[in-house]
């Protein structure tokens, strides 16, 4: 393989935080500089990456079948859910907004759930296959994680400014907690997962990365 | 293998490398999502009531997941789905009733859909217009439980457990009432008609009404029921009669009811009491009429201003009223007589009915012995007259009343209905009278004195034009000569004045004619002296004196 060093191999482990190359020959705990905590690879990556992710597939579920607003026009209150709301929005003609709804609330989380399945497995079963496109997969589904918020701003936006009484109120309801729920678990799911995972598959030392791993785990 | 940095402070080259797999606190996380996922689910189960279905005509305002159920304004369901029925008929909605509303699944429950109703009796279901329909439920009191129910089309009136009493009432006809149309007591409104249904032989209509509570206690079972729909405008002998209950009874009717005045012995009525609807307030506290008794009259001059309902009195007394008046044709006479018919309630006459009935011993049940009665009446000039009663509108009605003079006919007790004798109107008898006076008028021959005066006139006027043409010409002419002599008259008095006015030549003369006079006649004196003693100088003359002869 031409692959260019990895850190390891030079003992070499940049700290976490404030980016400095520390040299592990004397297994420093701790970066000479900035005093964080040093680790060759994230923690308990995987193990955490995997409960974040079924937490938030366990949140996924009430989050899209409880009603995340109520709008109460003229006396007369209306659940809905995300998937009404795209229906509505969809009946009434607007299917631009339907669709950002639709991709935003639903398919963003969809995505983020395939797709890091998807990396996981690969890392599980050490394949060696598309590294550089499955870690630009793991970039876009860090960059696309946030988007997903854009349902619990709305929610939070319109509870905070229609307040009218008896001619319109919309409160939030706790479909959109489990939503943003769901979103935050992905995030930390996506945060939890190392990308230089799929590279250590690479170093032709298939136990290099289980060690690392159980190492960590502790 | 190398060894990884860790949290802990440990001694450098004395990692713990452990050889088996830990699982990670790590999966606390979904554990607790899971957790709470399923006690959601356990929670909504808990929570879910009983579904129903309730079918309604129309699913008019009906949305699935929108329209609400609600008992006294607090929802308690909510539409789940609404889809025709099989035979596409109505219109099933499923209803998801909430844990508490399970006592409405009772087989007697009742559903329908409010909506905004304008009536005249009032608006309601005005909120519905802001949230859109929503459907009312009443819970029902039956045992059984049931699943499917029929939608009401028109909300109930009086949902269970109100307190108050039903009753029903019958009557010929439904008139201007409706469901919802008011129960007034003493003008107050107390209940409201809540159903009415044809009698099942389809020859009247009963008419459920409810009272509330506490004025569920003023309806005794002497009290009488009438009718207090819209505006009583009754032109009759008595004059114009206006009367009405509310300006609500006037729109949508409504029902009056009050006890009579005096009700000894009377307590309030049991729940659905049944009462007669009457048809106004008189006939409803009038004493009951008794036995109608139906009597024939003939009139042979026009009944212009008399009415079906117009009254019959006997003596002054309301005995009865017209049911029918017809025009009739008599083959003998050729002519048009009127036949009336009337109906008499002798019961109403009271203290003298029950009397009468007991001194000649009648039996009010047996109909030829008060036919006979009704003969012997006639026998002493009992009449029917038909009289003006209100002279403005002309209105008629019927008097009975006895005339001694009357001429004697003969009474056929088999005739049905019996047959009263009638004598003309007193407004007949004095409009036959008049007719006879201008039937004499017309007899005077105005035409030829008339021709006669004319002829006169014309006479009198030639001679006019003959002495305005020719006489007052001339006493014109006339007129104006004595004018003129008077004039000249006048001249003259005036030139004679100024001639006899002192110092005129004309006084003067005359003084000196006067004074020549009185010389002249002095000489005349001499000469006659003179002659009187020398009478011979007639002959001879004056001898020596010459003037002697002068003087002659």
């Amino acid at each position: 393989m031409n692959m260019p060093p990895a850190a390891s191999d030079l003992n070499l482990c940049l700290c976490h935080s404030c980016s400095m190359t520390c040299d592990m020959t004397d297994n420093p705990h701790e970066c000479e500089r900035c005093g964080a905590p040093l680790h060759r690879r994230k923690t308990n990556s995987l193990a955490r990456t995997w409960a974040f992710m079924f937490t938030a597939l366990a949140f996924y579920v009430p989050a899209n079948l409880l009603p995340v607003m109520n709008t109460k026009m003229l006396g007369n209150g209306a659940d809905s859910t995300i998937m009404s709301g795209v229906l509505e929005f969809w009946a009434a003609g607007a299917w631009d907004i339907a669709l950002i709804i639709f991709i935003a609330s639903i398919a963003v989380p969809g995505i983020k759930f395939v797709a890091l399945t998807f990396l996981l497995m690969s890392v599980h079963r050490s394949s060696l296959w598309a590294s550089k496109e499955r870690s630009q997969l793991y970039r876009f589904v860090e960059v696309i994680g946030y988007w997903s918020m854009l349902d619990v701003i709305v929610v939070a936006l319109v509870a905070a400014l229609v307040k009218f009484n008896a001619l319109a109120d919309i409160e939030p309801r706790a479909g959109i907690l489990f939503f943003g729920l769901v979103v935050v678990f992905t995030m930390l799911a996506a945060m939890s997962f190392d990308p230089r995972l799929i590279w250590d598959e690479k170093r032709e030392n298939p136990q290099n990365e289980e060690v690392m791993d159980e190492v960590a785990s502790h | 293998m190398k060894s990884q940095a860790t949290e802990g402070p440990q001694a450098p080259g004395q990692a713990p490398v452990k050889t088996g797999r830990s699982v990670s606190l790590v999966w606390i996380v979904p554990i607790v999502a899971v957790l709470v996922g399923l006690s959601l689910v356990v929670h909504s189960i808990m929570q879910e009531g009983p579904t129903i279905t309730v079918t309604f005509k129309t699913g008019d305002g009906l949305t699935a997941n929108k329209t609400e159920v609600k008992y006294r304004s607090v929802v308690i369901g909510q539409v789940s789905d609404v889809e025709l029925a099989s035979d596409q008929k109505s219109v099933n909605a499923t209803i998801k009733l909430t844990k508490q509303a399970e006592g409405f699944t009772r087989s007697d429950s009742q559903f329908w859909v409010v909506r905004p109703r304008i009536g005249a009796g009032g608006v309601s279901g005005i909120d519905t217009l802001l949230s859109g329909d929503y459907i009312g439920a009443d819970i029902g009191q039956a045992n059984g439980r049931s699943k499917n129910f029929k939608g009401l089309e028109i909300p109930p009136a009086i949902t269970y457990g109100e307190p108050g009493k039903r009753f029903t009432l019958h009557t010929a006809d439904l008139g201007s009432l409706d469901v919802g149309s008011p129960v007034y007591y003493r003008k107050i409104p107390v209940g409201q008609v809540v159903a009415y249904a044809l009698d099942p032989d389809g020859k009247g209509v009963n008419i459920d009404l409810f009272v509330h509570a506490p004025n569920d206690q003023y309806v005794t079972e002497n009290t009488r029921f009438w009718n207090a729909s819209g505006v009583d405008v009754s032109i009759d002998a008595n004059g114009v009669d206006v009367k009405t209950e509310s300006l609500s009874s006037v729109l949508v009717g409504g029902i009056a009811f009050r006890a009579p005045e005096y009700n000894p012995d009377d307590k309030p009525a049991p729940e659905e009491y049944a009462y007669e609807l009457f048809e106004d307030q008189q006939s409803a506290l009038a004493p009951p009429n008794g036995k109608a008794q139906f009597l024939a009259l003939r009139f042979d001059q026009a009944m212009r201003g008399l009415k079906v309902d117009a009254p019959v009195e006997f003596l002054g007394i309301e005995i009865g009223k017209v049911v029918s008046v017809n025009l009739d044709f008599d083959e003998k006479k050729r002519s048009f007589p009127v036949s009336v018919g009337i109906v008499i309630y002798p019961q109403r006459l009271g203290q003298a009915h029950t009397k009468m009935i007991k001194s000649l011993n009648h039996d009010p049940n047996d109909e030829a012995a008060g036919v006979r009665m009704i003969g012997t009446f006639i026998d002493n000039g009992l009449r029917a007259q038909a009289r003006t009663g209100n002279l403005l509108t002309g209105q008629l009605y019927i008097a009975l009343d006895f005339y001694p003079k009357a001429e004697k006919v003969v009474f056929d007790a088999t005739a049905r209905p019996v047959m009263i004798p009638t004598v003309p109107g007193s407004l007949e008898q004095l409009q036959e009278k008049l007719e006879s006076m201008v039937d004499k008028v017309n007899k005077l021959p105005i035409e030829r004195i008339a021709g006669n005066l004319d002829s006169n006139l014309v006479e009198v006027h030639k001679g006019l034009i003959k002495f305005n043409s020719k006489t007052l010409p001339g006493v014109d002419t006339a007129l104006s000569e004595v004018s003129k002599t008077l004039l000249s008259a006048d001249t003259t008095l005036r030139s004679a004045n100024a001639t006899l006015s002192d110092g005129s030549p004309s006084r003067e003369k005359l003084g000196q004619t006067l004074t020549e006079l009185e010389r002249t006649s002095r000489a005349l004196r001499e000469l006659a002296d003179y002659l009187i003693r020398h009478p011979e100088s007639l002959l001879r003359g004056r001898p020596e004196n010459p003037a002697a002869k002068d003087y002659k």
